[in-house]
């Protein structure tokens, strides 16, 4: 009788990773996933300012951000973008290895995860060392003398050159927002490296797998931030 | 009493099959070749409605499957989310309604 009471009373304390605050793991996973949720919707927010503040320069220096947008590099934008739609496969394939308990495979996709990560960090910096040398970054030594988008067709007298004060303006958005999704990326990259210490050394279960599930959400919010800079940064006025 | 946590409380774990990731991949990749094809197509004012509109099927994708949104059986993670996207929604429609009407100036 004193066995079975003891087990009454302490259903689900049989798992470590259970904190005392909470009744079930059941109930501890939902919280956790619930607050990563919350911190989320104030990151949709915080870059929301940044998506808000270029659609209202878009908007007010229509033909500039044209030209600004068509000085960066679309063979280097599409390779991150594919890059990191393979990263959240990665994370998808890690999540799916540790709820099946298998752990080398866990470890390999979250390596895999950092690799992608990194090769997109790796093309970022290659973009943006060229903005150096074009002096296409915001600051005392921005230079910008490009035509419109549209305007190469009509004779050389004619043609209209982009405001540099203007074009400046998009280079700052565009560092400014790639910047902060290059730090998110760092900083994915950093609790990738710890996940998969930790995976190595065998702390994640089928059981227990949040810190996995949470930085996996993450990971496909920055890809989700980035899918949007792609579109609005890269491709306005490829077509002109 | 102790029938009230085990079976009530217990949570299933939704495990996404490999066809379904690499179907979702898959659609990824083919949004993304798409919404660069697209981009170089002079589609008038429609360009950004496209690429836009590609870009948030992508989104939409990641959300719903990836992120497991679509597998939840937590109604607040919905709210949390269709939150998030309203305000956001208010946050870029209030001011684009500002700052496109100032004709005047």
């Amino acid at each position: 009788m004193d066995t079975s009471r003891a087990v009454v009373d302490k259903p689900a304390h049989d798992s470590p990773a259970l904190l005392h605050h909470f009744a079930t793991e059941g109930q501890q996973k939902n919280a956790a996933s619930l607050g990563m949720w919350v911190f989320l919707a104030q990151e949709v927010m915080f870059f929301g300012g940044m998506f808000c503040a270029y659609l209202v320069y878009r908007y007010k220096y229509f033909a500039d951000f044209g030209s600004g947008s068509l000085q960066l590099d679309i063979r280097l934008g599409t390779t991150n973008t594919v890059v990191l739609i393979c990263s959240s496969l990665t994370v998808v394939l890690a999540i799916r290895a540790v709820q099946l308990g298998k752990r080398r495979a866990l470890v390999f996709w979250l390596v895999a995860t950092i690799l992608l990560g990194l090769a997109f960090l790796g093309i970022k910096a290659d973009e943006y060392a060229e903005k150096f040398e074009k002096h296409h970054v915001p600051g005392p030594s921005f230079s910008y003398h490009e035509l419109i988008p549209g305007q190469g067709k009509l004779p050389a007298a004619e043609r209209q050159y982009a405001n540099p004060h203007h074009a400046e303006m998009f280079f700052s958005l565009y560092f400014l927002m790639t910047g902060m999704h290059a730090l998110h990326m760092i900083v994915g990259v950093g609790l990738f490296g710890f996940l998969a210490y930790m995976a190595w050394r065998g702390k994640y279960t089928p059981k227990y797998y949040t810190p996995i599930e949470n930085a996996g959400l993450y990971w496909h919010f920055v890809d989700i931030v980035w899918i949007y800079l792609f579109g609005l940064l890269y491709l306005i006025d490829r077509h002109r | 009493m102790s029938d009230h946590n085990s079976a009530s409380e217990q949570v299933h774990e939704h495990i996404s099959s490999l066809g379904s990731c690499i179907a979702v991949w898959l659609a990824l990749l083919t949004g993304t070749t798409l919404t660069v094809t697209f981009a170089f197509i002079d589609l008038g004012p429609f360009n950004i409605v496209v690429a836009l509109g590609i870009a948030t099927i992508k989104a939409i994708l990641v959300v719903l499957f990836y992120m497991h949104v679509k597998y939840t059986h937590e109604k607040l993670t919905g709210l949390v989310v269709v939150s998030a996207i309203f305000w956001l929604f208010i946050l870029l429609a209030l001011s684009m309604a500002d700052y496109t009407t100032r004709l005047w100036r």
